[in-house]
């Protein structure tokens, strides 16, 4: 036994392959007991794939090299025992808690399961355990949880849930895979709070999976970065992230967008007039009482800002804080009530009385993969606005139109031979937002709303978009509306800044004001959780 | 004048760059590595052709003849009986011994089609009494008034064919159209169609054939009508879901904020990305149409008599169950062209999976 290492978990020349496909390339990676080990990367870097592999969840993946756990290499053990190893030495935590819970038991059924089958427990101190669980995790009161099904909880409250069973059986490793990036930002740091109490009580390892460098410094002991299937750099969290070594490190270090905002002057003219909007979507109440009547949601209650030339309004909130909504109001495309004038006119709600309007006002939209037709090419999805508002051009004029408004974004035939003719799939999410931001300038627009234009990008991605989009503003005095969760772009790219919470505007005024002297306590916790030198766990 | 430039080497063939294949190319691409589907489809287009040219393949007149140093083209000249040899101003029967004896004289000549027989011929000059085995004169033996069976099995699959694809071409197009109108507008369009559709499906289909089978003549035409009122109902639920999928997705949104009308969203937009099952139920709507004609023809509801169908060969196979030749060559004929349909809807479903990756 000589041969077998000293820590807890220990990877040697481990890799995973899909098919010919190999997406690890022989890493080698150490978790001590009782460490907190970080493993960072952006998306398809194989950093979840390395976390299943360990549990041997991969199905079709071909896996090769040591998996030590505790002295014994996973790698060569029966289905059996890896039946065992999961959940009662190595537990997991995945990015989605409602997908990882059943939806049609109870949060206490679950959770009792667990000590049935991996504890043999009779039902009474299963279910005694099960409460105990839940008041470790803060689900208080414990009979109210015990008995909710997990579409009655919040997504936090869900995440809590799923810790309680992965600690139920108190496993030796817990691998989190991105535990906190679907919740919203406050609720971040109370699940973070959370994983250090337990994880200072039980002495649990924990393996992180995340891209969020900020929860590295405030949680993890080491941290080992993950670029294409390779290790590049591992080290203690202070040492990696203060004087990384590795060129990617660093990338992923400075990927903190950078403030070039210009001025802007008090007489610019104004772009957008808010006063007093409100949006209510009809719902119906539940029960016999829905076939008769319509109740009515209120999604945002009287917002109100002015937006002049060359400015940007940010517009913070969680998910449900009714900022999607505004956007889709301020282009128009939901009824609304209040006075919402851009550049001096207002919606008729009417195809073709709105035309004019519609070419100054353009939208960039989150989720890069659903924002472009998958049927269109490049050439169709950026001329498209032409088509519409300059029918009369001919095909050469308008084709010129669109590859001037593909460079402008960074898009050229030289870097992708043939690009008119591609179509979206071709491009990765950063390339297909900027093809998404050239469709919007094509029109030569004076507003752009840009909801989540950088959510579901990673950081270095992230950065370059905002750095276009500054790039943009400066050259053309465009306007932004940018609605957006994360106070870095907030702070990167805001001239004033709009924090919603379920529908309400509770502050605003100028961004950088804000953020340093947040007034109302839900902006103070917003800022607080994404401090990146907030305090240290 | 630097982007015309820029345009021109777009164009310039020294370029080296492959066009990427548009998403139907790629669908077809893994179409055609699907084997049995790809075959299917070949031989079912050769079989329509083919039928398509029957009056080339199975007519009871020469394509081509030569009498006493005169060309005719028997096919589609009317000719009476005089013009070779004969006593009557009657059209002649090339099937008369006595005119192909005058045929067969030594510079007369006569080119018949493979099979010489039309789906109407009767052969009175049959050797054997019908319904009569397969022989060298009819490989697949007479019906029981005498006709040849091969002739009406072909012309029997052309009508069948012609038919359902009309049948789908219509069901579709409808299905598509009801099916965006309710999936685009949503609300209480949507609301109302799907009653209209709950009370249109309540219809009794089988009565109203019946019904209107004794008061008109059947026709094929009328079949066609009656059969694409009910055939829509079921496409158009798929389309309207594809729809209220499709509809809110960002998109649709950029094009309305692009401004861009309610038409153009659904033309240049939607619908091109709700087709999918469309395409993929095509085939299966053919053979469902097909089969549903020759069961009429069984019932003796369906196309007027004397038309070749199927479905009236199927029906004579079971009053004559001793004439093995006739329900056995029908049954074959309809298991060969269902199969097809479905290994061609197999391989389309396979090919329009967007899960399926391209290799």
């Amino acid at each position: 036994m000589s041969a077998v290492p000293k820590p807890l978990l220990s990877l040697r020349q481990w890799r995973v392959a899909f098919g010919a496909n190999e997406v690890v390339h022989g890493i080698d990676l150490d978790v001590a007991a009782g460490e907190r080990l970080a493993l960072v990367g952006e998306s398809g870097s194989g950093k979840t794939v390395t976390a299943l592999g360990v549990l041997r969840l991969l199905g079709s993946a071909r896996l090769s090299g040591h998996c030590w756990f505790d002295g014994e290499d996973l790698l060569q053990a029966s289905e059996a025992r890896m039946q065992q190893v999961r959940g009662q030495h190595i537990a997991m935590v995945f990015q989605e808690p409602m997908t990882a819970l059943n939806p049609l038991f109870t949060i206490g059924d679950q959770l009792a399961e667990v000590f049935l089958l991996k504890m043999a427990l009779s039902r009474q101190d299963a279910w005694h355990r099960c409460a105990e669980m839940l008041r470790q995790t803060g689900l208080t009161p414990v009979d109210r949880f015990m008995g909710s099904y997990p579409h009655q909880l919040s997504g936090g409250q869900r995440q809590r849930a799923m810790i309680a069973m992965a600690l139920a059986c108190k496993p030796k490793l817990l691998l989190a895979d991105e535990p906190t990036t679907a919740l919203d930002v406050s609720m971040r740091g109370q699940i973070l709070d959370l994983l250090d109490t337990l994880q200072r009580e039980t002495g649990t390892s924990i393996l992180m999976i995340t891209h969020d460098l900020n929860l590295v410094r405030r949680f993890a002991d080491r941290v080992a970065v993950m670029e294409d299937g390779h290790v590049v750099e591992s080290g203690a969290v202070q040492q990696v992230l203060n004087q990384p070594n590795h060129a990617y490190t660093r990338k992923l270090v400075d990927s903190r967008p950078q403030r070039h905002l210009a001025e802007v002057s008090a007489d610019a003219p104004l772009v957008a007039q808010v006063q007093d909007v409100r949006v209510s979507y009809r719902t119906k109440p539940s029960g016999w009482r829905g076939w008769f009547s319509a109740g009515s949601l209120l999604a945002v209650e009287s917002a109100s800002f002015e937006l002049r030339q060359g400015e940007t309004l940010g517009v913070l909130g969680e998910s449900g804080s009714g900022k999607s909504t505004l956007a889709l109001a301020l282009l128009g495309l939901l009824p609304f009530s209040g006075q919402l004038k851009l550049m001096g006119q207002s919606w008729q709600h009417q195809h073709s009385a709105d035309l004019n309007l519609r070419r100054m006002v353009q939208v960039v939209f989150q989720d890069p993969f659903s924002s472009l037709s998958p049927r269109m090419t490049v050439e169709d999805v950026v001329g498209e606005g032409l088509r519409v508002h300059q029918a009369r051009l001919p095909p050469q004029q308008r084709q010129i139109r669109v590859m001037q408004s593909l460079s402008e974004v960074g898009m050229t035939e030289s870097e992708f031979p043939g690009l008119l003719q591609r179509y979206p799939h071709e491009f990765s999410g950063g390339q297909r937002q900027r093809i998404a931001v050239a469709r919007a300038l094509i029109l030569q627009p004076r507003l752009l709303v840009l909801d989540e234009p950088t959510s579901a990008l990673d950081v270095s991605i992230q950065k370059q978009l905002l750095q276009l989009l500054q790039r943009l503003q400066a050259q053309r005095g465009l306007s932004y509306v940018l609605i957006t969760h994360d106070m870095q772009v907030i702070q990167a790219m805001a001239h004033q800044v709009l924090v919603m919470k379920q529908g309400q505007v509770v502050e605003s005024g100028p961004a950088l004001s804000v953020l340093e002297q947040p007034r109302h306590a839900y902006t103070q916790s917003l800022v607080q959780a994404s401090t990146p030198d907030g305090p240290r766990l | 004048m630097c982007g015309w430039i820029r345009v021109s080497n777009l164009t310039d063939p020294g370029r080296v760059w492959q066009a990427s294949p548009t998403p139907a190319r790629r669908a077809w691409s893994r179409f055609k590595r699907h084997r049995l589907g790809y075959w299917s489809l070949l031989l079912f287009v050769a079989m329509t052709v083919l039928s398509l040219a029957a009056e080339l393949i199975s007519n009871d007149k020469p394509l081509l003849a030569q009498y006493d140093g005169r060309w005719y083209v028997p096919m589609v000249q009317n000719l009476p009986e005089t013009n070779f040899g004969g006593d009557f101003d009657t059209p002649t029967d090339f099937l008369d011994p006595y005119i192909q004896a005058q045929f067969a004289k030594p510079g007369n000549w006569a080119l018949y089609p493979i099979n010489p027989y039309h789906h109407s011929t009767l052969n009175y000059f049959a050797k054997e009494p019908s319904p009569s085995g397969p022989s060298a004169d009819n490989w697949l033996g007479t019906d029981d008034r005498g006709r040849d069976v091969l002739a009406r099995l072909i012309y029997g699959f052309r009508v069948s064919v012609l038919f359902a694809l009309a049948l789908t071409l219509i069901g579709t197009v409808l299905g598509v159209f009801t099916g965006a109108v309710q999936g685009f507008f949503g609300g209480k369009t949507d609301l109302a169609f799907q009653r209209f559709i709950e009370i249109w499906s309540a219809m009794p289909e089988l009565y109203l054939l019946i019904i209107f089978a004794a008061v008109f003549d059947p026709s094929v035409g009328l079949l066609l009508i009656l059969l694409s009122l009910f055939g829509w109902m079921g496409l158009s639920d798929y389309v309207r879901a594809e729809f209220l999928r499709n509809r809110q997705l960002d998109y649709v949104r950029a094009a309305k904020a692009l401004g861009l009308g309610p038409w153009a969203i659904i033309s240049r937009h939607v619908l091109p990305n709700s087709l999918t099952p469309v395409v993929t139920f095509l085939p299966f709507r053919m053979s469902a149409a097909i089969l549903a004609l020759t069961s009429l023809d069984f019932l003796g509801l369906g196309v007027p008599p004397g038309t070749p169908s199927l479905g009236e060969l199927l029906a004579q196979g079971k009053s004559n169950i001793d004439a093995w030749w006739i329900s056995l060559s029908t049954f074959m004929v309809l298991v060969i062209t269902l199969l097809l349909l479905t290994f061609m809807g197999d391989a389309l479903r396979d090919a329009l999976d967007p899960r399926k990756a391209d290799l």
